[in-house]
């Protein structure tokens, strides 16, 4: 074959088989290579330089006024006595219960949605409203809040309550939980599910020990996410009423409230200087309990990988 | 002699841990009636009537996309999971009808087990692998027992017996096949469905489930899809060939008999063709 005619041997690009078909500088396509990942490298550290600098101008300004007075005492018209307190406690209250409420609804739509909803229009309906929710401006969520959990559900809720704010930090957060848990279902293969139904396994027994564990990982990373969206929140809070100025701790999910960010704002908008130092160890607090619920859901899901 | 092995069967299957004591022999065969299967509008195999013997290798040949695996999907109604699919026809399992109205499809799967192309052990312990199909299916027997039993039939008992609690992920690719075919066997199934068990595996790991699979008729009936000829000609007693006339059309079973009958003297001209190796 290769005796018939030299077009096999041109192929194969030999010097010998009439010229180089393969023409190319190197130099260039090593010099792009590296222009690329010099590009790449720039966007990552532009980011977190602009944070680190942040972090350290909060820090400077706000770690010298970190105390444990600062932490267990109510607010005060005083800027050196004033504390961060109910604040602090009537953030934990929020981000508890906006995950009982948001974490169980979240991930029950989604294995819903993932695994037993078939695909129809109505399936693909939800489907986009749920994408389209994850964008709606939290103000808006807000004024929902207000009118239904405040208002209507007054009653039941205790109107301005720690639960109408949890209800509604939940609202804001499900579309997000939902989103990531479906896309953690959705990257199990078939095989898995088929694997289960062939031993005679029904739908929820499979979803329960291996789709579940298998996608707890991507759903958890979601929803940390989620809820470190939630506890930052300000502007829906403001408008179901978390006080700015309180005096007790809460008592209970009926207990009125206020929240961290809702108390770092208030401390902003004093003109004294000392309520601005405030503000920035009460922003170090935030970041804080930011970190700690982070890491603690970051230990839960390498548990659950480590298992899996 | 099908109605007399499905009562012992059954028996062994209600008293539940003591199937073991009293080792099964004697497996179901299965009756196929104008098995029609679709996807949505598409119809992908079309009026199969076989019948498949208790105890032996029933091996399914013919060339890609002719319906095999559809087809084969449809004896443990595992066809229906994909959206859309359905099938028509009379499938049954001893003298049940698995498509009559009142039979539970997870009741089906246990006593129809099945093993896929690909090897998929969940991620889980090898332990765990063996162990949860029987403990789903409510095993009450010594569950320990029945893994050591499960591992040593699918012939993996001494490869994994000192690693039993490690991940069923970290098998070589043939090792978790067999991994698969042993947690199949926990659950006692009367049928071990096979499709393409092997075509993902090297030689040596071939042989291995080969081998197993010459023991496994011994307690079970067998029914393996494969694109091997040299396979279906070694390991089955019968032999179905599945063929496409023209393009577009359901997949048929072209022909079916005695394996010896099919790949020595074949009465149609396409089943020569295709085990002579001339298209396919």
């Amino acid at each position: 074959m290769a005796t018939k005619s030299g077009a096999p041997a041109r192929q194969k690009g030999g010097p010998e088989g009439g010229g180089p078909v393969f023409r190319s500088s190197m130099s260039a396509r090593h010099t792009l290579d590296w222009v690329f990942t010099a590009l790449v490298f720039a966007a990552t550290m532009i980011g977190l330089v602009v944070l680190a600098v942040l972090l350290v101008d909060v820090a400077r300004d706000g770690l010298p006024r970190l105390s444990w007075e600062f932490i267990t005492n109510f607010s005060s018209s005083t800027p050196e006595r004033t504390g961060i307190y109910p604040a602090l406690l009537g953030s934990l209250w929020l981000l508890g219960l906006t995950a009982v409420v948001s974490v169980p609804l979240g991930v029950g739509a989604a294995i819903y949605l993932e695994e037993y909803a078939r695909d129809n229009w109505l399936t693909r309906l939800i489907e986009v409203n749920i994408s389209n929710l994850a964008g709606v401006p939290s103000i808006i969520y807000g004024l929902l809040g207000l009118g239904i959990f405040v208002n209507l559900l007054g009653s039941v809720t205790g109107g301005q309550s720690l639960i109408s704010g949890a209800l509604t930090l939940s609202l804001l957060i499900l579309p997000v939980i939902i989103i990531a848990t479906r896309e953690a279902f959705r990257t199990i293969p078939n095989a898995v599910r088929e694997g289960g139904y062939a031993l005679g396994a029904t739908r929820w027994e499979v979803i329960r020990s291996h789709l579940l564990p298998m996608a707890l990982p991507g759903a958890l990373t979601g929803t940390i996410l989620a809820l470190s969206r939630a506890i930052g929140e300000t502007a829906p809070l403001i408008v179901v009423g978390a006080a700015t100025y309180i005096t007790f701790a809460p008592e209970g999910p009926q207990s009125s409230y206020s929240a961290l960010p809702i108390q770092i704002y208030n401390w902003v908008s004093q003109p004294q200087e000392g309520f601005q130092v405030a503000a920035a160890a009460g922003i170090v607090v935030l970041m804080l309990v930011l970190l700690l619920t982070n890491s603690v859901a970051i230990a839960l899901r390498n548990r659950y990988q480590r298992r899996g | 002699m099908s109605e007399v092995s499905g009562e012992r069967s059954g028996v062994g299957r209600d008293q539940g841990g003591q199937a073991s004591t009293v080792p099964k022999t004697s497996a179901l065969g299965m009756k196929i009636e104008d098995l029609s299967a679709y996807y949505g509008s598409f119809k992908a195999v079309t009026n199969v009537s076989l019948e498949i013997q208790p105890n032996r290798v029933t091996a399914l040949i013919g060339p890609s996309g002719c319906g095999k695996s559809t087809f084969i999907r449809c004896l443990n109604r595992m066809h229906e999971v994909i959206p859309t699919a359905y099938a028509e026809g009379c499938v049954k399992l001893g003298d049940q009808d698995i498509y009559a109205k009142d039979t539970d499809p997870v009741t089906i799967r246990r006593r129809i087990g099945m093993v896929f192309q690909k090897p998929n052990p969940f991620s889980k312990s090898i332990y765990e692998n063996v162990a949860w199909g029987a403990r789903i299916n409510g095993y009450k027997g010594d569950m320990d027992e029945l893994v050591e039993r499960s591992l040593k039939r699918a012939a993996l008992w001494d490869e994994v017996k000192d690693k039993l609690k490690k991940s069923g992920l970290d098998l070589s690719g043939g090792q978790q096949q067999r991994l698969v075919i042993a947690r199949t066997l926990a659950v006692e199934p009367e049928v071990i469905l096979m499709d393409e068990p092997a075509s993902a595996l090297d030689p040596v790991s071939t042989q291995k489930i080969e081998d197993t699979m010459q023991e496994l008729k011994e307690r079970y009936t067998v029914v393996i899809v494969t694109h091997n000829m040299q396979q279906a000609a070694r390991i089955s007693d019968y032999t179905g060939f599945f063929y496409i006339e023209n393009m577009g059309d359901p997949g048929r079973l072209w022909e079916f008999d005695e394996t010896t009958k099919i790949f020595s003297s074949p009465s149609r001209k396409e089943t020569e063709d295709y085990v002579t190796g001339r298209f396919g």
